[in-house]
């Protein structure tokens, strides 16, 4: 049994890193504002969503207009990403303006309402503009980057195979870590990243040093939301179907990563990310196999939310936060 | 029409001579006019206005009943949309009840659950496996499909195995709160769906993503439960039932610890609140009503497969109790009504009517826009619009006000007359 764990391990490395890095970067959209509001932003899921809908849509009419055949295909996305991440980044704002913060002083049951009402809407607002506009609202982009690649660890060890990977998942990772590094400096190095901690730290104490809340919350939605859009595309790019209810559920599995992680903790949400990922990924290879084939990979989501549910019961403040004790 | 509605209050009897002739008027063209779904509404409607009249509570509940068991059943009786009436009217009941069930888990404990669907599923699932040969496959004992007229005890049974799987949630899920309890509930639910899904091996229990097919549907002396227009009348004994056992637990002790947990847990706790207690037959009560009505679910369709318990279901369920009003009876019943209505009959109605328009011609109706594929918008919307304009819902919670002094004093009829009501203030924070 172990051997055949070996064997698929490579593979199951290579393809649990691609989604962990996506993992990653959508629970840095949730804990960024649950770091700031206390808020999970429940439409966080559907932004990607939205992201992965708007690139696959500039994609297809680029094909349609010649110029993806024109110009050089990384050039082509990069002009994609940087679009995509700056409408769906508008449209966090406006999540935020619209539905957020009318009830910033409200109990946060009724927050927690509006984020799963702004959520439904945006699934079937994109599943009845894309079935209006295609007939089906499953889109298949046109596929980029698939050269295939492999890496020979059957030349190491005998007991690996080969792990196969597409370009797509190089661009995914490199540009996933790129985002994150960028945060990263944003955060801890700019005045506007000062600002953000100051206002998780303490909103009106913050306000009090001459900080616009509102204002570094906006902009903490628009960064969270861009970085959750330009994911979207990525996403579509290296998988190639989507439909509106990806979101949903994936986006349950970055908070996921983020509670592992430890939420409101920039760095815990990558590293959970990428542990979940490739947790789950080892989940789907080998899940048949330890248990005797009684459970199959479609329990892989089950595993999952088990996970979750064990974090948050015997470690809730995640593997690399601090615990918070409660003001009475 | 100020006028009008100032004379009115307080004038008992002219309330009373205007309820009956609306309902005489309604239940007539319902009569008259067959398969009009306008006048079998307006004929539900009667019932709200019921709710805003003046009249003692007793005589609310008689009309009530009278209204629900003799006339709707019979003025829809004669028509050819009979059955699809008494469908809705079931459907509602269902869903009555499971938002109350929600109600006393979000809107009394203040503990959001969004997988409150899997409690119906596992009340289906428990009456479909045991109502058809499913159960021959993992029980070497007995002899099934057990008879129709074991429905009768898997309503109880049905009713303490999801109040089984409401503390078996609860105990792990007490630790945390808030949001996380929200996501958590909701990863709960989606692994009910995913494990009733796949549980066709290593041994068959739930016949898998192929459903349950050919439930026994319930008998009683021989008599045999078949038609929406039979299920009507169960569904509305265990509403009764359910309803009653409601109002009773919000004004018990253990409804004004749920109430007090709501609004402070560490307050509530200091004041001598057994907290996991009180939050675990929250979660279980909830949770019994909706398993209940799941096995009365599974017995009407005959059939039961995973995809009726889905999460859309869940949120379908949280819309009731926030429409309704979080913590309000009449309100939850009201929301429960208007959104099983709007998605069965209204979306429905509209949908064919954009279709007929389009097929004649009238105008060009996208196929993507019809209102019957709109329920997440739809829902998203009300979600929205109410938390921000209207947390309360449409009839806010009240909590009676005892006067001490009468209390002191008092016969108990003096007593009843000194009680007000005023806003449950939970909400409006």
């Amino acid at each position: 049994m172990l051997a055949e764990i070996l064997q698929t391990l490579p593979q199951v490395l290579v393809d649990g890193l691609a989604l962990g890095a996506i993992y990653a970067v959508i629970a840095l959209g949730y804990t960024m504002v649950y770091g700031i509001l206390e808020l999970i932003n429940f439409a966080h899921g559907e932004i990607f969503m939205t992201g992965a809908f708007i690139g696959v849509a500039m994609l297809i009419l680029m094909t349609g207009m010649g110029w993806l055949a024109a110009m050089p295909a990384i050039l082509a996305l990069i002009l994609v990403l940087v679009v995509t991440s700056i409408l769906t980044g508008f449209m966090g704002v406006g999540i935020e303006r619209m539905a957020y913060r009318p009830l910033r002083n409200s109990p946060k049951l009724i927050t927690l309402i509006s984020a799963i009402g702004v959520s439904f809407l945006l699934q079937d607002l994109v599943r009845f503009i894309t079935e209006y506009k295609r007939g089906n609202y499953i889109l298949t982009g046109p596929s980029m980057f698939n050269e295939q690649f492999a890496i020979k660890f059957s030349s190491i060890s005998s007991s690996f195979s080969d792990a196969f990977f597409k370009t797509s998942t190089i661009i995914l990772i490199i540009s996933v870590v790129l985002m994150m590094i960028g945060l990263d400096f944003f955060v801890n190095k700019t005045k506007w990243g000062m600002a953000m901690r100051a206002v998780a730290q303490d909103r009106e104490t913050a306000s009090l040093m001459s900080i616009n809340v509102n204002k570094v919350i906006s902009l903490t939605f628009f960064i969270g939301s861009a970085l959750g859009g330009a994911t979207g595309v990525l996403f579509a790019v290296q998988y190639g179907t989507i439909d509106p209810y990806i979101g949903f559920i994936l986006g349950l599995k970055a908070f996921t990563a983020a509670v592992l992680g430890g939420i409101g903790n920039i760095r815990g949400a990558m590293a959970g990310g990428i542990m979940l990922g490739l947790l789950e990924m080892f989940a789907a290879a080998n899940l048949q196999l330890l248990t005797g084939g009684i459970f199959g990979a479609e329990y892989k989501d089950v595993f999952a939310f088990a996970i979750l549910i064990i974090v948050l019961i015997f470690k809730p403040e995640g593997l690399f936060g601090k615990a918070v004790t409660e003001k009475v | 029409m100020h006028k009008l509605t100032n004379k009115l209050k307080g004038n008992k009897l002219a309330q009373i001579i205007l309820l009956v002739l609306y309902v005489l008027v309604t239940s007539l063209s319902l009569y008259l006019a067959q398969a009009s779904v306008t006048a079998f509404l307006l004929l539900l409607f009667s019932l709200l206005l019921l709710y805003y009249t003046e009249l003692p509570d007793r005589l609310k509940w008689v009309i009530a009943g009278v209204v629900l068991i003799g006339v709707i059943p019979f003025v829809s009786s004669t028509g050819p949309g009979y059955q699809s009436y008494m469908e809705v009217a079931t459907v509602v009941g269902i869903y009555v009840a499971m938002a109350l069930g929600l109600n006393i888990v979000v809107g009394l404990a203040g503990l959001l659950d969004l997988g409150f669907v899997a409690f119906f599923a596992i009340g289906a699932y428990t009456y479909g496996i045991f109502a058809t040969g499913q159960a021959a496959n993992f029980m070497p004992f007995g002899d099934f499909p057990l008879s129709g007229e074991s429905f009768w005890i898997f309503i109880l049974i049905g009713c303490f195995v999801a109040a089984l799987f409401g503390v078996l949630l609860g105990i792990p899920v007490l630790r945390v709160k808030g949001d996380y309890l929200a996501i958590v509930t909701l990863g709960f639910g989606e692994i009910i769906r995913i494990v009733f899904n796949n549980l066709d091996k290593p041994v068959n229990i739930t016949n898998g993503a192929m459903g349950l097919a050919s439930v026994k549907p319930p008998e009683i002396f021989g008599y045999q439960f078949v038609y929406p227009n039979q299920f009507y009348f169960i569904v509305l004994a265990i509403l009764l039932f359910v309803i009653l056992a409601v109002r009773r637990f919000e004004y018990s002790k253990i409804g004004r610890s749920w109430k007090a947990v709501r609004e402070n847990e560490i307050a509530a706790q200091s004041m001598g609140i057994h907290l996991v207690r009180t939050k675990l037959l929250a979660f279980a009560i909830g949770a019994s009503f909706s398993g209940m009505m799941g096995v009365v679910f599974a017995a009407k369709q005959t059939f039961v497969d995973p995809t009726s318990f889905t999460l859309l279901e869940s949120i379908t369920i949280l819309v009731m109790v926030i429409l309704g009003g979080m913590g309000s009876v009449p309100g939850v019943i009201l929301g429960a009504a208007v959104i099983t209505i709007l998605n069965l009959q209204v979306l429905t109605e509209v949908t064919n009517y954009l279709n007929q328009l389009s097929l004649n011609g009238v105008i060009s109706f996208p196929e993507a826009l019809a209102p019957a594929k709109m329920q997440r918008f739809i829902f998203g919307a009300i979600l929205i619009v109410f938390a921000i304009y209207r947390p309360q819902g449409l009839i806010p919670a009240k909590n009676p006000v005892f006067d001490e002094e009468s209390l002191k004093e008092g016969s108990k009829k003096h007593r009843k007359e000194q009680i007000t009501v005023e806003p449950d203030k939970g909400f409006q924070a």
